[in-house]
């Protein structure tokens, strides 16, 4: 597994989403609330939609397009919307933020 | 007054219903009297299906009990047939010889199941399927033998045939066309169907029809006229039905193949009338509980002498009451030489649905594995919706896949029929759930009669109930709750928040307990404007409640780029600002450059990272064309240059515009101004439409050129441009103040009223009022572009992405 530094948690604005590129993927990641951190894949399972833009509400977020809600922990669309989008391990370390691949 | 005597013959669904209307109207005016055949009290024939398949006992399916007769001072005969009818001395007799007189003689005699006339149908282990006493022949039958055949591959021969399965029978179906319900299904359907029902264990003999049952005193087997035979303990014939007309042919009633009735279900004889399958009007006999029931209830009027309207014939629909297995069917479903189809065909999921149509109307549909929009199909067929300006394929598309799989009830309007059997709309449903604190499907079922019948619209009654409750069974619905995270309706909670001196986002959420303790994307934009409505001077926006394009003060397009339109006042330009854009347009390579419908460009294509600088080269203010805020003034050239122009329309544009850039609205704002009637601004389809005349202007509000095209309302006529701006700074606060977050003007006045608004408007304290409190809120705005392109904060946390540096290996 690689381990990819990606920000500091201090620069990630709470309930605001972030994107990053890492390798091929384009990931959103996500400060929640609770100072959680999640990463998932940038593209709404429905038509691709910049997920990072979206509304976030605990630990869900809803895509900018189409408004489906996706669980920003599982990647999986709420119903009554079926999909979900890769979900990536995120790491924290001396308050640096690491996305593992 | 002497009260009339009413005879019913017939206790079955039809004729029991229309007395059930007849008492609604009049409950006192009759001495009724009914006879039925069978020894029961008025049962639910439709639910024999499920009798059959196990879901329901027979116990459970009386609609009306004994008590319902006696209440209602009914003297009711069961299990005694009317063999005679005296027309001249007004009196029928029975079998069992009574006599008794009548006023008022009403016919639902139903029909007969249809027994083919083959060598053996008389023998032991022959049954039809239409009463309760069928059903229980093969429910004995299931205990003591295996091999069940059903001759019919009909809606009701599939029904019996799946019921014989639940009951542990093996099943053979034997069908004399090729495809399986053809009257109700395509070619296609049909397939699927067979396809579906082999997959559940029956098994189909298609194109082959019967020649002789055999066997000595019971049933053994068929032969079939190809020469093949097949073992046979049991046989359900389900091959159609007859009217049951026998009692009116004797007695010199009109017949046909039903007795004939008229739009009144008035008989050829004086008092007499009939009702229900033994019925045929217009020369159809209906077969499905809907149409009978309005039959019922217009005769019912006929009977009490209301005036009333017309029968004039129902279109119909088809479920089959099958599980596992959702077919619907409606109108005239088969392609014809002067009609259209749309087809969706899902191999994977099974789902086929087909809708055609003839003259821009739905004409008739067949639904396969997802039934959902059937019922707003039968009403757009019944409505005769003209489907012209309508996107053909979105009639099918609301519900496939997405954000529409949702149950199609909730997407349905109010004056929509959830009820086939029985008519019942969906508001009907909501109001009484509403009104009468309703709690169940049972409880909506006696309240309202929705799903008394063929139980098929249960699944929508209870979308209906869980939607009009919210989760913890609270009204949400008619009171029109801010979203599904609260039962609090937008007037109480900026009640609340008034009271309780609310400041924050998530304060509101918390202290007036929110089922979702971060909101959802429908109440956080909500909120934040109500609060920045009524706190102008202090509210900070909050970027996180903030759909995207709010936030980012830029358009999202569908790559996650975005557009950027500059303002350009009364869509008027010159040199330098044309420089500019085309400099920007250069500059960062912008895919497109557009002249919108707003009169004005638009830059399309444009990277989040980049519109910081974007806009710092342009240096124009923003045109606010994502905002919930005033969009353009349009306007016409006016008198500046128009041989026709009464006033400077474009001057009075720019000015609108200069005042009311950058307000906060419920919704987005458009305006535009024209400076004759020829309004070539269109006037006529603007939030605020102003209309230039001889010697003064016409303020039209309330247009919308949009998703629901509405003409504006003629607020009122005033003589200066001042007066147009102090009208429409009053009227932008009311709206400001009263509408439901995202209600254009065009909703918020059919809600609220045109006269209300003026009431409002023309009252000079509360104009005064409104103007002053829209100033304060418009002093405090300031253009985001400039704002975003000083602050690097802002553009840091909003705008930048992130950067991947080193990678570690683990
Ligand atoms: C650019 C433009 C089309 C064009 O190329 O000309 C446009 C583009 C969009 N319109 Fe529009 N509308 C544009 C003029 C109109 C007009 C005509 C007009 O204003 O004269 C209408 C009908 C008039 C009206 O609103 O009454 C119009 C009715 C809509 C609606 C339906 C609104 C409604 O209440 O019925 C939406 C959807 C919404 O706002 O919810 C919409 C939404 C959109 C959105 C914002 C869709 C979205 O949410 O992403 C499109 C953004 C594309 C982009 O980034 O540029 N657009 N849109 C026009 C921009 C005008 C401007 O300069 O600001
Ligand atoms: C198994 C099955 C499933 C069905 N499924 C559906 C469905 O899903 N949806 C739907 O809409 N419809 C369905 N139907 C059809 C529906 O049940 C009938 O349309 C409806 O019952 C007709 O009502 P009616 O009052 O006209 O006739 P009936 O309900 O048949 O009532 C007539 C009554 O009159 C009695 N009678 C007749 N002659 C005399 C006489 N001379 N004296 C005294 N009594 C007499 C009969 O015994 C009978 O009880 C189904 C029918 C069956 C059998
Ligand atoms: S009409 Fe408006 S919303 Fe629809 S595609 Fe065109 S620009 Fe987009
Ligand atoms: S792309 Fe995300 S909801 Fe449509």
């Amino acid at each position: 597994m690689e381990r990819i530094y990606v920000a500091n948690v201090n620069n990630l604005p709470e309930k605001l989403g972030k994107s990053v590129k890492v390798r091929n993927y384009d990931i959103a990641l996500f400060k929640l609330s609770t100072g959680v951190i999640h990463a998932i894949e940038n593209s709404c399972p429905h038509k691709g939609g910049v997920l990072s833009q979206g509304i976030i509400s605990g630990k869900h977020v809803y895509c900018p397009m189409h408004n489906w809600k996706i669980c920003t922990e599982e990647g999986k669309a709420q119903k009554p919307d079926e999909g979900c989008v890769k979900t990536f391990e995120v790491e924290i370390k001396d308050e640096k933020v690491y996305v593992c691949l | 007054m002497k009260k009339k005597k009413l005879v019913l013959v017939g206790n079955g669904m039809a004729g029991v219903r229309c007395i059930e209307e007849i008492l609604k109207i009049d409950s006192d005016g009759f001495e009724i009297t009914i006879f039925g055949r069978e020894p029961y009290p008025n049962y639910n024939r439709i639910l024999l299906s499920t009798v059959l398949q196990g879901d329901t006992s027979i116990d459970d399916i009386t609609i009306n009990e004994l008590e319902w007769y006696e209440q209602h001072n009914i003297q009711l005969y069961t299990g005694e047939t009317v063999v005679e009818i005296d027309k001249e001395r007004k009196q029928v007799y029975t079998d069992k010889d009574r006599q008794i007189e009548y006023d008022e003689l009403i016919l639902a005699t139903g029909s007969l199941p249809f027994m083919l006339p083959l060598p053996g149908a008389d023998k032991e282990g022959v049954t039809a399927f239409r009463d309760i006493q069928d059903c229980q022949t093969m429910i004995e039958s299931a205990q003591q033998y295996r091999k069940a055949v059903v001759i019919g591959g009909g809606l009701l021969g599939l029904e019996a045939a799946r019921g014989l399965l639940n009951l542990g029978m093996e099943v053979d179906v034997v069908h004399i066309c090729e495809h399986l319900m053809e009257r109700q299904l395509d070619p296609t359907a049909s397939k699927m169907l067979q396809k579906e029902l082999e997959a559940q264990g029956m098994n189909f003999l298609l194109n082959k029809q019967t020649e002789e049952i055999f066997g000595s005193r019971r049933v053994e087997g068929l032969l079939f006229k190809d020469g093949s035979k097949i073992e046979a303990d049991l046989v359900v014939m389900a091959v159609g039905i007859r009217p049951n007309v026998q009692l009116a042919k004797n007695n010199g009633i009109q017949v046909n193949r039903g007795i004939v009735v008229n739009d009144y279900m008035q008989t050829d004889c004086p008092n007499i009338y009939a009702v229900g399958e033994c019925a045929e009007h217009r020369e159809i006999v209906y077969g499905l509980v809907a149409p009978l029931y309005e039959q019922g209830k217009i005769l019912a009027e006929k009977v009490c002498g209301v005036e009333s309207k017309k029968y004039e014939g129902s279109v119909v629909s088809t479920q089959l009451k099958v599980s596992g297995v959702d077919v619907f069917s409606a109108g005239d479903f088969l392609d014809n030489h002067d009609t259209n189809s749309i087809k969706v065909y899902d191999d994977f999921e099974g789902i086929y649905k087909k809708v055609v149509f003839r003259d821009d109307k739905v004409a008739g549909a067949v639904l396969f594995g997802d039934i959902g929009e059937g019922p707003k199909l039968l009403n757009m067929i019944n409505d005769r919706t003209d489907i012209s300006n309508l996107s053909k394929v979105a009639i099918l598309q609301d519900h496939s896949g997405g954000e529409s799989s949702k149950s199609a009830a909730l997407e349905m309007v109010n004056s929509e029929v959830i009820c086939g059997c029985n008519g019942v709309t969906k508001g009907e449903i909501c109001g009484a759930i509403v009104e009468n604190g309703l709690t169940t499907v049972d409880q909506v079922k006696d309240n309202t009669n929705a799903s008394r019948s063929c139980g098929g619209c249960k699944p929508l009654v209870q979308d209906l109930l869980e939607y009009t409750l919210g989760d913890e069974f609270d009204q949400s619905e008619i009171k029109e709750a801010v979203c599904g995270c609260t039962t609090l309706s937008r007037e109480e909670v900026i009640e609340e928040i008034k009271s309780k001196n609310l400041k924050f986002v998530k304060e509101i959420m918390n202290v007036l307990g929110w089922k979702n303790e971060e909101g959802c994307s429908k109440c956080r934009p909500a909120l934040n404007y109500y609060l920045g409505m009524l706190y102008p001077s202090d509210y900070e926006d909050e970027q996180e409640s903030r759909f995207v394009n709010d936030r980012l003060h830029a358009n999202i397009q569908k790559d996650g780029t975005y557009s950027v339109v500059p303002r350009m006042y009364g869509g008027v330009t010159n040199v330098t600002d044309l420089r500019k854009i085309a400099d920007v347009a250069e500059k960062y390579d912008v895919p497109m450059i557009k002249l919108t419908g707003g009169q004005r460009i638009d830059l399309l294509g444009i990277k989040k990272e980049d519109l910081p600088k974007v806009w710092a080269d342009l240096d124009m203010p923003s045109g606010y064309a994502y905002g919930k805020a005033l969009r353009t003034v349009k306007t016409c050239v006016g008198s500046q240059f128009c041989r026709f122009g009464t006033q400077d329309s474009t001057q009075l544009g720019i000015d609108l515009e200069k005042k009311f850039e950058r307000l906060n609205t419920p919704h987005k704002v458009k305006m535009s101004v024209s400076a004759c009637p020829r309004n070539c601004a269109e006037s006529g389809i603007k939030d605020v439409g102003i209309v230039g005349v001889d010697g003064g202007f016409e303020i039209y509000v309330g247009g919308n050129g949009g998703t629901h095209l509405r003409a504006g309302d003629l607020l009122c006529t005033v003589k200066k441009e001042k007066e147009v701006i102090e009208t429409t700074a009053a009227f932008l606060q009311y709206y400001r103040e009263t509408a439901t977050y995202l209600e254009r003007t065009s909703k918020w006045i059919e809600r609220i009223g045109l006269e209300n608004i003026r009431e409002v408007l023309f009252d000079e304290e509360n104009k005064k009022q409104l103007v002053a409190r829209i100033e304060e809120a418009l002093a405090h705005t300031k253009d985001p572009w400039e704002e975003i392109v000083k602050n690097q904060e802002i553009q840091e946390k909003l705008f930048r992405n992130l950067e991947t540096q080193t990678s570690v290996r683990a």
